[in-house]
């Protein structure tokens, strides 16, 4: 643990000078990374420590991204707002954990992508609150100059990124991520070895909200206009799980890795190509799924209790 | 009375549902594998069938005569060129393999088709027939007995047909399938194809009644779930029961919540069953 | 002797079918009890319920006196009951070791770190397994995954220790060191409990035993008495071949 936070300090040390380059542009990208960093972290919880297939991020970045647009709606300052999310998304995360969690395998899956859905439509519904399917304006900060305002987001999301890894490291040298690999391995047996599973499982998908609901927050703040269907799009949860697979899952710097990788291809090759640019994505998770051995191969093993059965 | 009216809306709109979920549920209960490009075949069988229309007169009803063979072949090269190479693997790969197939899909059919929706509308127009009190659209209500007759063919080939035996065979136990001779790999294609089928020749059908675009595909695919779920993996019986009671639950859905809540009942709908019947409202026990 | 397990009336019903009815049964602390019965006669059923891994459709038991029946697989764990798997499943993608300290963590109450980790260590030397402590393992033989069995079931620190069918696919010899090592269980104040379907092992190492068929105790006692039980007899062999063992008389 102690290597690893020692690498892990070094990284985020240079990331928090990449500011200092100076572009508008890198820091945008930065934050952009940093964020899902976040999402991809956050999954590795649930999807890669104890194996439940989630596809519930896309439903907490909403709902953060949700709460704290409101809060700041009613005057709260920035910060408390984006706790507050992370507040309701752990809670949300427990009520939704001790309910979907006893499911396993593709319902499990599709149950948790269907929250998002319906999330999404009732946030659409609440007009009053939310300003539904007109979308909600946030209060545009007061800084300093854009670069400023840039330089503010940035460090913003770079504090939710260090906190989500601080957990992760955390985790996983900690009874908590062993058991999670426990259950992942196989549930029944971690069960009669005398690890609570639900306690583990929903603690598990706690840590795979609360991080994700604080980033929704600042992002609705960074970009002070958002609508139902942009932070309830499911594409953030399977960003977030390709990302995982790209850079190894259950371990602690994968997420990361993958995060960054994605995002850097997704730059160079098709950010450019507006027409194609969900076609080159669909592409390379195809290309993913199908041929990177090394990520997907342990990934398999580690999964295996979940092969069809007869 | 209104409510036989909305009673028999449902039952047609079930007919239809009950055809596009039971190739979602036979390939789901079969194979292991949650098809998320199961929406978009329906819509894109739906676009071929609307420029068969407007470009050459080719009727809708044989465009499902069409749709058959093509989508069988698209299906079957699919499952055994890709999604073969990883049928063993868990849950979350199949479903991320099928949604960047889907992404990749619909991204084509935006480029090729537009992104506007797109209707198919008869001329001349079918009109309306009255069964006492209840009044439905002609078109509405053929659709519905191809649709039936469709799942009725479905039904007859797993129940009749060499090749249906042997895909409940391998739906029932693989490895006993295999030991008596079954090329598992040909019936997973077949099978595979025949949910290719049942949705790409649905889309005809359904373009008539609702307009369609290249982005449609997860409504269609939503209702799939929720029948599945209703109804319980891998029969067609199933897809039928959900499929009638996914349509009537929508008819008086839309009538007591308004239409534009009818994705949320469903969803909802669906997240209640899971947590109290994942099994389906008949109890058959699928795959998880 | 205080009793250690006791159980009264415990009944468990799938459906229609009884697979374990009205099942009384009480083990001494500090005794090698047996758990015998044709194939099919409930016996796993019967540690599924003690376990706590299905809950019981009637009846109680009871464990060091306090009522368990409601308790699930995990508390029932660290409360001491361990039970060891007829078809043996190690956690194939962790270490040997791993697999015996998440037992002296989860059910012993080890703390995570270097504790569990030595306890772990001392456990897996006990059973022989010292040598392979950092090996995959999926990368076990068979025989010695039973042993790791016995590793896991003895890192979670139990008082009672269910084994279930551990000598099954093992070869002769195997089963011989398979036995030393129950004795030198039993011997540190362990009480046993051992499903098995090889007479020799249940009467070289039990001092009780119970009878089980079609889902009810139909025997218990030493074992002596059992073997000769014609009631017990019937249950294996049949009808007839009791009624041939009793002779003219019978």
């Amino acid at each position: 643990m102690k290597r690893d936070a020692t690498i892990a300090a070094v990284l985020f040390a240079l990331v928090a000078l990449l500011p200092l380059a100076g572009e508008a542009y890198w820091m945008r990208l930065g934050t952009i990374v940093l964020m899902y960093g976040v999402l991809a972290m956050s999954w590795n919880f649930i999807g890669g420590m104890a194996g439940y297939p989630s596809f519930a991020v896309a439903a907490f970045f909403g709902l953060g991204a949700y709460t704290g647009a409101v809060a700041q709606k009613f005057g709260l300052p920035m910060g408390l707002a984006w706790a507050g999310a992370g507040l309701v998304a752990m809670v949300f995360a427990v009520l939704l954990g001790i309910a979907l969690l006893r499911l396993r395998g593709h319902y499990f899956a599709i149950a948790s992508l269907v929250v998002a859905e319906v999330l999404r439509e009732l946030v659409n519904a609440a007009t009053e609150l939310t300003g539904g399917g007109m979308g909600l304006n946030l209060p545009i900060p007061a800084m300093a100059s854009v670069d400023a305002q840039a330089r503010f987001f940035f460090y913003a999301m770079f504090g939710v990124a260090a906190l989500t890894f601080a957990a992760t490291l955390a985790t996983t040298y900690s009874k908590l991520g062993f058991g999670l690999r426990c259950i992942q391995q196989n549930e029944a047996a971690a069960d009669m070895l005398g690890v609570d599973t639900t306690f583990y499982k929903v603690s598990g998908f706690v840590l795979s909200g609360v991080f994700v609901g604080m980033a929704g927050a600042v992002y609705a703040s960074w970009v002070y206009y958002i609508e139902p269907p942009d932070v309830f799009d499911v594409l953030f949860s399977v960003k977030a799980i390709v990302m995982v697979l790209l850079g190894g899952a259950g371990s602690v710097f994968g997420p990361l890795i993958g995060a960054a990788l994605f995002l850097g291809l997704e730059e160079l090759v098709w950010r450019n190509y507006l027409e194609v640019h969900t076609g080159v994505l669909g592409l390379m998770i195809v290309v993913l799924v199908l041929f990177l051995p090394k990520g997907l191969l342990s990934l398999s093993q580690r999964f295996g209790r979940w092969r069809p059965t007869g | 009375m209104l409510y036989l009216q909305i009673l028999a809306n449902g039952l047609v709109l079930g007919g239809l549902y009950a055809c596009i979920a039971s190739g979602f549920s036979l390939v789901w209960g079969v194979l292991n594998v949650i098809n998320i490009l199961h929406g978009s075949f329906i819509v894109l069988g739906g676009y071929l069938a609307y420029f068969a229309y407007v470009k050459a007169g080719v009727h809708p009803f044989l465009s499902i005569l069409i749709a058959i063979p093509a989508f069988f072949a698209i299906g079957y090269a699919l499952q055994r060129l890709m999604i073969n190479r990883i049928i063993a693997a868990p849950v979350l790969l199949t479903l991320t393999l099928t949604f960047g197939l889907d992404l990749m899909l619909s991204n084509g059919m935006i480029l090729a088709f537009t992104a506007d929706f797109k209707k198919l509308v008869l001329e001349p127009p079918l009109g309306t027939i009255a069964f006492g009190e209840v009044v439905l659209p002609i078109d509405r209500l053929a659709a519905m007995v191809l649709a039936l007759a469709l799942t009725g063919m479905l039904y007859l080939i797993l129940s009749r047909s060499r090749i249906g035996r042997a895909i409940v065979a391998v739906r029932m136990d693989r490895e006993a399938a295999a030991l008596m001779g079954v090329d598992v790999k040909r019936i997973y294609a077949a099978t595979f194809g025949l949910g290719a089928v049942m949705a790409g020749a649905s889309g005809p059908l359904l373009v008539m009644i609702f307009p369609i675009s290249p982005l449609g595909g997860p409504a269609y695919l939503g209702k799939a779930f929720v029948i599945c779920v209703l109804g319980g993996l891998g029969s067609v019986p199933g897809a039928m029961i959900g499929g009638l009671v996914l349509g009537v639950a929508e008819s008086f859905g839309s009538l007591w919540f308004g239409p534009e809540h009818a994705i949320t009942l469903s969803f909802s709908l669906l997240i209640l069953m899971l947590l109290f019947r994942p099994h389906g409202l008949l109890g058959r026990k699928g795959y998880e | 002797m205080s009793a250690l397990l006791e159980l009264e009336g415990v009944t468990r019903r799938f459906g229609g079918l009884r697979a374990v009815s009205n099942v009384t049964l009480s083990v001494p602390m500090g005794e090698v009890a047996g758990l015998i019965g044709p194939n099919g006669a409930g016996k796993t059923t019967l540690v599924n319920v003690i376990t706590g891994v299905h809950p019981a459709s009637a009846g109680t038991v009871r464990f060091a006196g306090a009522d368990i029946t409601r308790l699930k697989p995990h508390q029932a764990a660290r409360r001491g009951i361990a039970r060891t798997f007829q078809i043996v499943q190690p956690f194939s993608g962790m270490t040997v070791l791993e697999n015996v300290a998440a037992a002296a963590m989860f059910a012993g109450g080890a703390a995570y770190g270097d504790a569990a980790n030595d306890e772990a260590m001392r456990h897996l030397r006990f059973v022989g397994l010292g040598e392979v402590a950092n090996k995959s393992a999926a990368s076990l033989t068979l025989a010695m995954r039973k042993r790791l069995e016995f590793a896991k079931g003895l890192a979670m620190r139990p008082k009672l220790l269910l084994l279930d069918e551990v000598n099954a696919g093992l070869s002769l010899s195997e089963v011989e060191a398979a036995l030393e090592l129950i004795r030198a269980i039993a011997a540190r104040g362990v009480t046993v409990l051992i499903i098995e379907h090889l007479m020799k092992v249940v009467l070289s190492l039990c001092s009780r035993i119970v009878v089980l068929h079609h889902g009810e105790l139909i025997a218990a006692g030493a074992p002596q008495a059992i073997i000769e039980d014609p009631r017990v007899i019937e249950a294996y062999l049949g009808r007839r071949y009791s009624r041939a063992q009793a002779g003219p008389n019978g």
